[in-house]
């Protein structure tokens, strides 16, 4: 059974990342996306001295207010004139710090493993169960990232065309009367969600890579917006079941191994993607040469 | 120089009641505290073919950019068609310069030419069949029926330009703002967008285009707004594009100008 539950939870961090990862790549936000993933961090521990637990709704609440704080942030020291990759790094890794300051402070206090963290436990996610009148409903952390994608579907399939637009033409969504500012940061607190629902399974370093690596090998599968998003959510289930099973066979840590597995699936994708891969561009220039 | 004074007043009077496409007044924008437009104001005639000119950093792009909300204005206002922007959207097109967006996104010229419909598809609605037929009408009135699916990359720079208008058509604007259409399109598409223009001239639509070769200016456009971060002059092409009027706007170094593009238009009128 415990296998069937760390699949379930690594297949909906990879829905859910697949969706999300897939704009932040086209936006060239992906640095962003890192930043919200080690930003929540505080968030995560000031919720958890708070209440006590890490029962999930005020450490989902603390969590995006986090990653929100970070953006904005980010923003803000852009449009005062600190250089775009610097405003990144200072506000992630100040917040960040600020997060491991904290644990290391408390972790006596409060049931909060530094390590868990930062590179989630994913094999223990079926012992953490949800009780609801002494039935045993599941692991806490599949329904949390199950009610992550519903939203995520929900938002993203009703406003497929805005995120389009102001990814591809902010200039022009704007024009249209469609308030970009706040697309950005309903995308930004998409983000923020998924990455504090995968925390627990995939921990705050690797959820980058989920978030990262499926849509940048799904970017070079495909032409079509639509078909980058079903590539990117493959590719992560992909990465989860072949992960998990390098992971059983080597006794190694698992998110390690499915982060491992989406980068040969991305360097795969670079190689020998039909349309954009090197080996099929270097054919094309030999078929036009000879 | 004072603006005003050109700006045709003859046009105000035969417009008599008829409210103007654009009217804009006193509008000024800045970038990072640098003023970049200060205090703009003219009034604009229905169905003519605008050109705006002036040396880089004159604030052609943002006065446009003002004027349709996409910076925040320092001051001023703009009324399209009487009323505020922000009421009258669906009348307003916009076609913004080829290089700021990111042509390796994952869609197709149909799919572009699409977007040019969001606008009235309101908060819910999706791009359909009715969507579809009328973004593949506008490609074929660019002559780009033939791209429809072809990833937006695998397109020349000229045609990128064309998918660009096929958009702005899809928009159905009465209202349109074009920035720079014409850079970096080759002598045929430059053809084909000047034609496009011109029928929607023809239909009573009015045209706003940033524009940088002025040896073509008397040839297309109706009337010419001179910027330089003011306005230097706004009126009919014949009464503004003049030799002293250009030497206002781009200061020392029209004497470059003179000898080229300059050199030509007399000729011609000569």
């Amino acid at each position: 059974m415990s296998d069937f539950w760390i699949l379930l939870t690594g297949v909906l961090v990879a829905a859910c990342s697949g969706i999300l990862g897939t704009f932040l790549v086209l936006r060239k936000m992906a640095m962003i996306g890192d930043a919200i993933s080690h930003s929540v961090m505080p968030g995560i521990v000031i919720a958890f001295l708070l209440s006590g637990s890490r029962d999930s709704l005020l450490m989902m609440v603390a969590a995006m207010a986090c990653g929100l704080f970070a953006v904005f942030l980010i923003q803000l020291f852009q449009n005062k004139g600190v250089q775009a990759d610097a405003s990144i790094g200072v506000v992630f890794t100040a917040l960040f710090a600020i997060g491991v300051l904290l644990v290391s402070l408390f972790a006596r206090q409060v049931h909060l493993d530094q390590d868990a963290i930062l590179y989630g436990e994913i094999a223990y996610v079926h012992w953490n169960t949800w009780i609801v009148n002494g039935m045993d409903l599941g692991p806490k952390a599949v329904w949390l990232l199950g009610v992550t994608l519903i939203i995520i579907v929900a938002v993203i399939s009703l406003f497929y065309k805005q995120f389009k637009l102001c990814s591809f033409d902010p200039a022009l969504a704007a024009a249209c009367g469609i308030p970009v500012a706040l697309f950005h940061y309903l995308l930004m607190g998409m983000v923020s969600m998924a990455t504090v629902s995968s925390f627990e399974s995939v921990g705050a370093i690797l959820v980058v890579g989920m978030l990262i690596i499926p849509a940048a090998a799904a970017y070079l599968l495909t032409d079509r917006l639509g078909m980058m998003i079903v590539w990117s959510v493959g590719v992560g289930i992909l990465s989860v079941f072949a992960g998990y099973g390098v992971a059983v066979a080597l006794d190694a840590s698992i998110a390690g191994c499915i982060v491992c597995a989406a980068a040969a699936l991305f360097v795969l994708a670079f190689l020998f993607s039909p349309s954009h891969g090197i080996v099929a561009k270097k054919l094309r220039l030999r078929k036009l040469a000879a | 120089m004072s603006s005003a004074k050109v700006q045709s007043e003859a046009s105000v009077m035969e417009r008599g009641d008829v409210v103007s496409p654009l009217t804009v007044s006193g509008l000024s924008a800045a970038y990072q505290k640098k003023p970049v437009l200060r205090g703009v104001t003219f009034t604009v005639t229905e169905g003519e073919l605008i050109g705006v000119i002036g040396p880089n950093g004159a604030g052609k792009s943002t006065m446009m950019k003002a004027a349709l909300g996409l910076i925040p204005r320092l001051g001023g206002e703009v009324l399209v068609y009487g009323k505020p922007y922000k009421q009258q959207r669906k009348l307003v097109g916009y076609v913004p310069q080829r290089e700021s967006v990111d042509w390796d996104f994952p869609t197709n010229a149909l799919d572009v030419v699409m977007m040019g419909r969001y606008g009235h598809l309101g908060l819910f609605g999706r791009p359909g069949a009715k969507e579809r037929a009328i973004a593949m009408e506008c490609l074929a009135k660019v002559g780009m029926a033939d791209f429809a699916a072809r990833q937006i990359s695998q397109l020349s720079g000229g045609q990128q330009q064309r998918v660009f208008l096929a958009r702005a058509l899809a928009q159905d604007a009465s209202l349109y703002f074009m920035d720079e259409p014409f850079a970096g399109v080759d002598a045929a598409t430059e053809k084909a967008i000047i034609t496009l223009l011109q029928e929607l001239k023809q239909q009573g639509k009015t045209v706003i285009v940033v524009h940088h070769d002025l040896a073509t200016v008397e040839e297309y456009f109706d009337s010419v707004l001179l910027l330089n971060v003011e306005l230097v002059a706004y009126g009919p092409t014949k009464d503004v594009f003049t030799q002293e009027l250009l030497q206002h706007t781009y200061g020392g170094r029209l004497a470059f100008l003179e000898r080229n593009s300059l050199a030509k238009t007399d000729n011609k009128k000569g």
